[in-house]
């Protein structure tokens, strides 16, 4: 059961038209484990775990979760495979025009026939687990981005999922909120035995939380390793991420011609 | 917003909405006054109808007692048959005098009936033996002129 | 540089003429799928009642103010023009006729694309741009069948009783200008109104209308949200789309059907 892989993710080649977006990326990660990824904005991670979902599909190589091909499924069978992941969005989604409670009671609704009380006592753990019980009856709108994070949370783990994938769940919270929503992943993750795909480029607080780290550059994977391995990583690349610096392999110019030929000096121009 | 409220709310809609159906139908429409289930049909062939048209109003003594059907030439007495469809609860005796008349100078046209005074009544697909031709505005025009002119005439010589 | 110009030119027409097929393409597309994922709607009638209150029952204010506005200024214009030919008591004629063949279903179509089509929009918009439509895609359910297709048949629903209201509403605006405070006879009012009003010809024909019209309106608008980029821009660019293109179906559509409805015909 540890040794299994949850995904597995081989030769993958994605494009948009004529752009490249990720080439050839191999990765596996295991039941019951926090796996990272990471790079620089726009770097294709989002695009990765919508392969994952089943949202896109891959121009080659195949993405399997628990041991079916994601993008060879019928549209049943996908949402069927659905039922046993979920997403949280990275401003978390909640459906605006729903209360807390029925925002995490929506799968459950949609999905079993389980009596209104019982559907109720699951809706205030899941909430309690995320300490927002006492919230129950607010609307979205009047939670905190923190707060909308984790009642997002509570919402993806309603039907206890295998494998839950976060995209950018550390943006735009004050560290309080950043270090709440990071060690929930890391409880909720042990708690439930599921599995989780953190898309992130906060690298101080995943590094913390989370088991295995992948790197991805460029549409290829960079590097990956452990969290101490990486932080002791003399890679160019990682070193540059990991510890924020402002130019190295990732240059800080945008790719663009000679900037004396731009600024018209050289005498080209009267 | 409560579920029960939001119910009652729609609830209220539906009943309003129907509601307001029923006012056009009974109200403003002609469902309340006459309806073709009730009625009984009468012919009657007109020299002329002039501008009456199918649905124009069938009235006895200014009141609507049923409605044009249908228009028809018939090609062997170049006339036209007018199919009427009368309220079944107005009966009209066989001597019955059937016009086409206008409401107002210029209004729309529609048939007149003048109940006679037999003893037998007319049943339904009869044919009203006596009937009136519209008058015709151009007609009566050109008569008036030509009685004009010849008044004139008269008092020259 | 002309010919650059010129050639620039054809290529926008060009890219126009093809984005707009496109377009219509996803729009016929998106109608038909949403007409099969209709079933769900249908079994939890709960979600169509949902929209109903918001797509009808807050469209009402707007809608029961305008037909007492409109019948009232139809009932004073009418007595203005009828009474130079003495004709006065056909006021209620006027009234009743043009609510319930034109602007009843007309004027409710327009007001109904601009309070509750735009509302449908953005709200759609709005899910698709805060990734709750993916979010609910991800849950394994389907936007389609649970956020677009219940608020289409509200709307569709909806729209047939709300014009129904504006017509009554409308001749009640007339017969308060033109009976309670001109003066004309109630009783010719009412009568000459009944004689001139058929119910197969003139209000099934209406009623017909407004059915055609509520199924264009909020069709363009779940299409316009859903299909809407997912930004602000984007958003409010679907929402002014979604108002003057059902505004536009909605004129077009009424000449088309007044043409076969009440062609040739008194």
């Amino acid at each position: 059961m540890k040794s299994e892989n949850l995904v597995e993710i081989k030769d993958l080649n994605f494009s948009y038209g004529d752009r490249a977006i990720l080439k050839g990326i191999n990765m596996t990660m295991h039941r019951g484990k926090v796996i990272a990824i990471m790079g620089g904005s726009g770097c294709g991670k989002t695009t990765l775990l919508r392969l994952i979902g089943g949202a896109v599909t891959p121009s080659s190589g195949s993405v399997k979760v628990a041991g079916q091909v994601v993008h060879d499924l019928s549209r049943d069978e996908l949402f069927q495979m659905r039922r046993k992941m979920s997403m949280l969005f990275q401003f978390g989604a909640l459906f605006t025009d729903l209360s807390v409670f029925d925002n995490v009671a929506f799968q459950m609704r949609e999905h079993t026939n389980l009596p209104e009380a019982v559907i109720r006592d699951l809706v205030l753990m899941k909430l309690h687990a995320v300490g927002l019980r006492g919230a129950h009856k607010l609307m979205p709108a009047e939670l905190s981005g923190g707060m909308a994070r984790r009642v997002a949370l509570a919402r993806s783990i309603a039907l206890d999922p295998l494998l839950i994938m976060y995209d950018e769940p550390f943006t735009g919270l004050d560290p309080i909120s950043l270090s709440v929503i990071g060690s929930l992943i890391r409880r909720l993750t042990d708690a439930l035995g599921m599995t989780s795909i953190v898309v992130t480029h906060d690298v101080q607080e995943s590094l913390k939380i989370v088991d295995y780290v992948y790197f991805i550059s460029e549409g290829v994977i960079a590097a990956h390793g452990t969290p101490a391995e990486v932080q002791e990583s003399i890679t160019p690349f990682v070193h540059q991420f990991v510890h924020g610096e402002e130019d190295g392999p990732v240059p800080f110019h945008y790719p663009a011609s000679a900037y004396a030929r731009d600024l018209r000096m050289g005498g080209s121009v009267a | 917003m409560q579920r029960t409220t939001m119910d009652l709310w729609v609830g209220l809609f539906v009943a309003a909405g129907i509601g307001a159906l029923l006012v056009l139908a009974l109200k403003v429409g002609n469902m309340g006054t006459y309806s073709a289930a009730q009625s009984y049909t009468l012919m009657g062939s007109f020299e002329n109808i002039g501008g009456l048209k199918p649905r124009a109003p069938v009235k006895s003594a200014g009141v609507v007692v049923g409605r044009v059907l249908d228009i028809q030439f018939n090609p062997e007495t170049f006339d036209a048959v007018v199919t009427m469809s009368i309220d079944i609860r107005y009966r009209f005796p066989k001597d019955t005098f059937a016009s086409i008349l206008t409401s107002g100078l210029l209004g729309e046209q529609y048939i007149g009936l003048a109940a006679g005074g037999d003893e037998v009544m007319l049943k339904s697909g009869d044919k009203i033996m006596k009937t009136n031709s519209a008058m015709v505005l151009e007609e009566m025009i050109g008569r008036f002129l030509f009685n004009k002119a010849s008044e004139n005439k008269d008092g020259k010589n | 540089m002309l010919p650059r110009r010129i050639v620039l030119g054809i290529q926008g027409v060009g890219h126009r003429v093809i984005e707009s097929v496109w377009r219509l393409g996803r729009a016929s597309r998106f109608f038909i799928l949403m007409l099969m994922k209709s079933g769900t709607s249908m079994r939890r009638f709960r979600l169509v009642i949902r929209e109903i209150y918001f797509t009808g029952v807050l469209s009402l204010i707007i809608i029961v103010v305008s037909g007492l506005f409109v019948g009232m200024v139809l009932g004073l214009q009418g007595y203005e023009t009828l009474q130079k030919y003495g004709s006065e008591s056909a006021v209620g004629t006027l009234v009743a006729l043009s609510l319930v063949r034109e602007l009843g279903p007309v004027v409710a179509a327009l007001l109904f694309a601009s309070r509750a089509g735009s509302a449908i929009t953005a709200e759609i918009g709005l899910m698709k741009a805060t990734e709750q439509l993916a979010a609910m895609e991800m849950m394994a359910v389907d936007p389609m069948a649970r956020v677009v297709a219940p608020r289409f048949w509200a709307g569709v629903i909806s729209m047939p009783f709300l014009a129904a209201m504006f017509s009554s509403v409308g001749v009640f605006g007339g017969y308060l200008v033109t009976v309670v405070l001109i003066g004309v006879d109630e009783g010719s009012f009412w009568s000459q109104m009944q004689s001139a009003v058929d119910f197969r010809y003139d209000i099934v024909n209406g009623v017909i209308k407004t059915c055609v019209f509520g199924v264009a309106v909020t069709a363009i608008a779940v299409f316009e949200g859903y299909d809407a980029p997912p930004t602000a821009e984007g958003v409010s660019g679907a929402t002014t789309r979604t108002v003057v293109t059902s505004s536009l179906a909605i004129l077009g559509l009424d000449f088309v059907l007044t043409a076969f409805m009440f062609r040739g015909m008194s």
